[in-house]
């Protein structure tokens, strides 16, 4: 990934996490959220994950942002009336932000840096040989490109299948506890 | 020895099982009626046996405690009294407590008593006698407070409770006391120990002895009400009669004795001849008797008289053990068994055909209307102001003869009330049974049911004849047998002499009287030791002690210890208080910072 | 080319944006939003951290992306509940700005 779109980028991503906190109508918050996502997924792609990136689009921006807008309307929430914001959590919020910047350069600093290895052809070729020679994924492969979703399938149910079960009923007991949490009261 | 157990806690397991099962199912009457039958037959079966058997109940170190059983002619005579009248009062109950609410309760509370009755005559250590005592005093507050919805029955019940507790407390401290002297709790063993230690010790043995015996007398005190804590037994006439003439005639107020007597017999008669403890014993006992004697010449409940009339009989007897003469003493308390339950249950047959009824001078003429409870009434009468040949005389003329022999002021003292004895019984006999009816309710009285009659006569019956000496030599606890049935001597005169007068100055008196014609404000109230202690003891001194109580709770214990401790942990807790400020945002920063400084001492703090 | 570092770096940055909103913002759902923030850094710190350990097969390490994964579809549940909530709050007290939900004060 070149340089340049990789700033790109990061600049609207953080641009937008900037203004999810500096806008007050929530609304405003919540696209701003979703611009940040969409940068985010540029990079994701940058890093040749095209799989999370597509579904950082479909499920974050795509499905939650969509909840999220859904419930500010649903509440129809206000904007934040302008009270005069004490000066102590703000001043202590920016200490905090400005502390753990300055350790992550330092961290960062102190860390030898790694250039991202080569994904060529060639390599890609090479690696076809470590699966069955008329799967999708080496024929894909000796073609000289990276078949992303089948190798994530591939180790999704060779080697997480039992978190993959886990994680269905975990998503059942959140649709139960949601259905339940959002029944009204019998008065 | 089973049989033994049997007799102990048959009553027990039938006490629960009345309380808690057969509450609804009206059985309750029957099954006790049952249980007292078996404990009588078992009783009679044990009569006169010799053992002894034991379980440990509770054991500290080298050191246990034991629930035993000890068969002794002592022990098995007075359970047959404690069965036998047990059995007849509990058939009595059958028909006096029909129409009661909660008879359950009720048979379950005689059945609880006769477990813990029980348990005192055959205890074998005075732990478990102690142990009893406490229970047969918690059955009698139950049953004294039956009917708790009348506020007086409630209130007699809580002085009955409250009195025993204070001879109690002498009690715990003398058996204490005794432990420390002997080194045994078990009867068997304390003879022993005593000697051990009158041999160690010879110069101080005397006045140890006194202290722990007058201890243990304090119970006996309480127990068998007499003064000055006999202020209860009069009130505890508020029970339902039959468990008056069951507990507070019979079986219960003489436990005192039994277990005065129990002492002398186990630590040997000759150790208490000339002991300070017993003369203070034996005046108790007298100044007992003679005080009852004449405030029941005032009295005007008819089951009042009876009270104060088993006041000064347990008085007799307290001297009499007092005087070492405990033979004398155990077989009045078996011949009073007899004819005081008698009376009692006479007295509770004309309170029932009299529609609960019970001033004297509301009733009048009742011989005729309740011909079989006026005769056998007259028995009993007749025994306890010891008319020759009936069973009071013979064991009254033992107690008059052993103060004759060795105090004569209590022989004289004794001889006043053998003349207030007949008196104040020549009154109530004259003036309920004979005459004319003075009441609706007398007129009205008829007959009761051979549920209450059969008793009646059955203890009129042995009223008359307990005394002859082929009776008593085989069921009474201890009895000393006179060379002579009747030893014709300067006791018998005087005993006779005074017998007539009582009896001649009470008829003068009280025939064909309509209203009490002797006025004594001094015994109508008691002399005036109740009002005494409700105004003095209660006012001054429990007050006063309430209140340094109070004081020392407030401040010492509230303020300082209790309260200084709280008041350390609020304040410690107040400090930490103010960091959950319920803010989401501090506690966001809180987490914030605490990532921060885990990243600062992870990574740049080594 | 953007190395590891430069990544690392800005996806700390949105971390640091992600709590710096928590701390500062008072509307719950702000904060909630924060929160996917946060989450969604350090997603892109898992991304990167695959793509520059390249296991002997030559291919980025997917055991990273699997997290991944894992981590957006939890997230997707958590939002569903947690928005759960915010409405439940909402009716039960009619407010969901953070000042004034101090119940837990002790």
């Amino acid at each position: 990934m070149p340089s340049y779109l990789f700033w790109l980028f990061s600049t609207v991503m953080l641009i937008g996490g900037v203004s999810v906190i500096a806008f007050r109508n929530p609304v405003s918050s919540a696209l701003s959220v979703v611009t940040c996502f969409v940068g985010l997924a540029g990079l994701f792609i940058g890093l040749s994950a095209f799989f999370v990136g597509v579904i950082q689009i479909l499920v974050y921006t795509g499905a939650v942002m969509v909840l999220f807008l859904f419930i500010i309307m649903l509440l129809d929430l206000k904007d934040e009336e302008k009270a005069a914001k004490p000066l102590l959590p703000i001043a202590a919020g920016i200490a905090l932000v400005a502390a753990f910047t300055v350790q992550l350069i330092g961290i960062l600093s102190r860390t030898p840096n790694v250039i991202a290895p080569n994904l060529d052809k060639e390599t890609l070729a090479a690696a076809a040989s470590g699966f069955p020679a008329t799967s999708k994924i080496a024929t894909t492969l000796t073609q000289g490109k990276l078949p992303d979703v089948h190798l994530i399938g591939h180790t999704l149910f060779t080697q997480y299948n039992l978190p993959l079960q886990i994680l269905g009923v975990l998503l059942l007991v959140a649709t139960i506890g949601v259905v339940i949490l959002s029944k009204r009261q019998a008065d | 020895m089973n049989l033994a157990w049997t007799l102990l806690f048959l009553p027990l397991a039938v006490a629960a099982a009345n309380q808690l099962v057969l509450k609804k199912t009206g059985l309750a009457p029957i099954v006790s009626v049952g249980s007292a039958l078996a404990t009588f037959v078992i009783a009679l079966i044990l009569l006169g046996k010799n053992e002894t058997a034991y379980f440990a109940w509770a054991t500290i170190g080298d050191f246990s405690i034991n629930i035993g059983i000890k068969l002794d002619q002592l022990s098995t005579g007075m359970m047959i009294v404690v069965t036998g009248v047990g059995l007849l009062v509990h058939v009595f109950s059958l028909a006096y407590m029909k129409d009661d609410a909660a008879k359950a309760r009720y048979f379950a509370g005689l059945s609880l008593f006769m477990f813990s009755m029980t348990g005192i005559v055959l205890a074998d250590n005075f732990i478990m006698t102690f142990i009893f005592w406490e229970l047969v005093g918690l059955s009698s507050y139950l049953l004294i407070g039956h009917w708790y919805q009348k506020e007086s029955a409630a209130d007699a019940a809580k002085k009955a409770f409250l009195c025993n507790r204070i001879g109690d407390f002498g009690f715990m401290v003398g058996i204490l006391m005794l432990w420390g002297i002997t080194g045994h709790l078990a009867f068997d063993q304390m003879k022993g120990g005593l000697e051990a230690f009158q041999a160690a010790n010879p110069a101080i043995f005397g006045g140890v002895l006194s202290a722990a015996v007058l201890c243990i007398f304090c119970g006996a005190v309480g127990k068998s009400a007499q003064l000055p804590l006999h202020v209860w037994l009069p009130d505890a006439m508020e029970g339902p009669t039959p468990v008056s003439a069951l507990i507070h005639a019979a079986t219960m107020v003489a436990a005192g004795v039994y277990m005065l007597f129990r002492l002398q017999f186990t630590l040997g008669f000759e150790v208490f001849e000339g002991l300070q403890a017993s003369a203070v014993i034996a005046w108790t006992g007298g100044i007992t008797a003679l005080a009852a004697a004449l405030m029941a010449t005032q009295q005007d409940d008819i089951k009042r008289v009876l009270a104060y009339s088993t006041l000064s009989q347990l008085g007799y007897m307290v001297m009499a053990v007092g005087l070492v003469s405990g033979e004398a003493g155990m077989f009045h308390l078996f011949t009073h068994a007899w004819f005081k339950a008698l009376l009692f249950l006479g007295s509770g047959a004309v309170i029932f055909a009299c529609h609960h009824e019970q001033d004297i001078w509301k009733m009048g003429g009742l011989l005729k209307k309740m011909p079989i409870t006026g005769f056998t009434f007259l028995i009993g009468f007749a025994a306890l102001i010891a008319v020759p040949f009936t069973s009071g005389f013979f064991s009254k003329e033992q107690i008059l003869e052993a103060a004759h022999q060795k105090e004569p002021i209590l022989f004289w003292i004794a001889a006043a009330v053998a003349v207030f004895t007949p008196f104040y019984m020549t009154r109530l006999y004259v003036v309920a049974f004979l005459g004319k009816n003075r009441s609706e309710n007398a007129s009205h009285a008829h007959e009761v049911g051979p549920l209450m009659s059969g008793p009646l006569v059955l203890l009129a019956t042995l009223g008359a004849i307990a005394g002859f000496p082929f009776i008593a030599e085989k069921f009474s606890p201890a009895y000393h047998q006179p060379e002579h049935l009747i030893h014709l001597g300067f006791v018998t005169y005087v005993s006779i002499g005074a017998l007539l007068t009582g009896v001649i100055a009470g008829c003068v008196l009280y025939a064909g009287k309509e209203k009490d014609p002797v006025s004594i404000p001094l015994l109508q109230n008691r002399f005036y030791i109740d009002g005494l202690y409700d105004n003095f003891l209660v006012r001054y001194f429990q007050d006063t002690f309430a209140a340094i109580i109070a004081f020392f709770d407030e401040f010492i214990i509230s303020g300082l210890i209790v309260g200084g401790l709280s008041r350390a942990a609020e304040s410690f807790g107040n400090l930490f208080r103010k960091v959950q400020s319920g803010s989401l945002q501090g506690y966001a920063f809180a987490f914030g910072l605490g990532v921060i400084l885990v990243v600062y001492f992870t990574v740049f703090g080594r | 080319m953007a190395t590891l570092n430069d990544y690392l770096l800005v996806s700390g940055l949105l971390f640091a944006i992600g709590l710096a909103g928590v701390v500062l913002r008072r509307n719950v759902i702000i904060v909630f939003m924060c929160l996917e923030l946060m989450l969604s850094a350090a997603n892109l710190t898992l991304v990167a951290f695959s793509r520059f350990n390249v296991p002997p097969n030559g291919l980025p390490d997917y055991n990273g992306q699997m997290l991944v994964f894992f981590v957006i579809t939890v997230a997707a549940a958590e939002v569903a509940v947690g928005l759960a909530i915010i409405v439940a709050l909402y009716r039960a007290r009619q407010t969901i700005h953070t000042d004034e939900l101090t119940s837990l004060k002790g």
